[in-house]
């Protein structure tokens, strides 16, 4: 699997994706600035990490959007090219219209860091493949702005399709429906705002995280 | 030439923070409050003539999420 992990001015969370990456393929990511207009050939998978891009200014994840190298991330999901967004990446993903929705202000007003329970909606998808279906996990989770929203129609759409891969199993943030973590129609794009990657190692306290990028490494070997 | 954007959020969507202001307030011992909702106000300063649609174009890819928000621009 090679992948690259996107590094916007204000990202925290780079080098724990880059190495849970390196966990999982035995092969380190590349690391690409937000100011180039390119990525590496031939990548299998684009993380764009958590952290505070731009210091959350506007609305979390907004100027990050518009960055030099989002139109290589978009053009690289329209070809298929897997693109995993943890927290700010997930905001990252929504501005950026990759993913449906907005993560807003959570509800309760506060900053939320703790390990949360987690249910796994949607097995199917390379990035969940090898957790059960509705299995209980755990992952931590580090946001102020994580409260999930869409309208309806878009909620009912997604609900539908099984774009809802990852719920919440008590409340965290306000979320509609619970929602932690959704794909695009076309599955090869995960926006999630636990952060698997802080879930990789003994030493972490937890390794639920640890199968997600198995998932990846599997499913992407071959490409 | 100076240009005003209010950034409102949509109706139905949930304002956590209008919400907060809001109990302050009758907590200040201020009543006949019937809601509260926070939004943005970004002021603009552009060159003369810009038109409305290159103002609606920055607001619609950036200074709005219009998934969540409404925006309404005001020019002297």
């Amino acid at each position: 699997m090679k992948s690259a992990v996107i590094v916007f001015p204000g990202s925290n969370c780079d080098r724990d994706m880059m190495v849970a990456l390196e966990q999982a393929s035995g092969r380190a990511p590349a690391r690409v600035w937000h100011a180039d207009a390119d990525l590496p050939d031939g990548l299998d998978l684009i993380a764009i990490p958590g952290g505070f891009s731009y210091g959350d200014y506007l609305r979390c994840g907004a100027i990050a959007a518009q960055s030099a190298i989002m139109p290589a991330i978009v053009r690289a999901a329209e070809r298929g090219v897997h693109i995993l967004g943890v927290c700010n990446g997930f905001q990252v993903l929504t501005e950026t219209r990759l993913l449906p929705g907005a993560l807003m202000r959570n509800q309760q007003l506060r900053f939320v860091c703790r390990t949360v329970a987690l249910t796994v909606e949607n097995n199917e998808t390379p990035f969940t493949r090898l957790y059960d279906h509705g299995e209980q996990i755990k992952l931590p989770v580090a946001h102020h702005d994580g409260n999930y929203f869409v309208d309806a129609a878009t909620l009912a759409r997604i609900e539908g399709e099984g774009q809802v891969a990852l719920r919440y199993g008590e409340p965290v943030n306000g979320s509609l429906a619970n929602i932690a973590g959704i794909t695009n129609a076309r599955g090869n794009v995960l926006g999630m705002m636990p952060h698997p990657e802080r879930a990789v190692e003994t030493v972490h306290g937890n390794t639920d995280g640890v199968r997600l990028f198995a998932a990846l490494a599997e499913s992407l070997v071959a490409a | 030439m100076k240009v005003r954007v209010y950034v409102t959020l949509k109706n139905g969507v949930l304002d956590p923070q209008g919400k907060a202001v809001h109990h302050s307030l009758e907590n200040l011992g201020f009543s006949g409050i019937n809601d509260v909702r926070i939004g943005k106000f970004i002021e603009l300063e552009v060159t003369e003539g810009t038109s409305e649609a290159a103002i609606s174009e920055m607001c619609q890819k950036l200074l709005a999420n219009t998934v969540i928000e409404n925006y309404r621009i005001d020019r002297d």
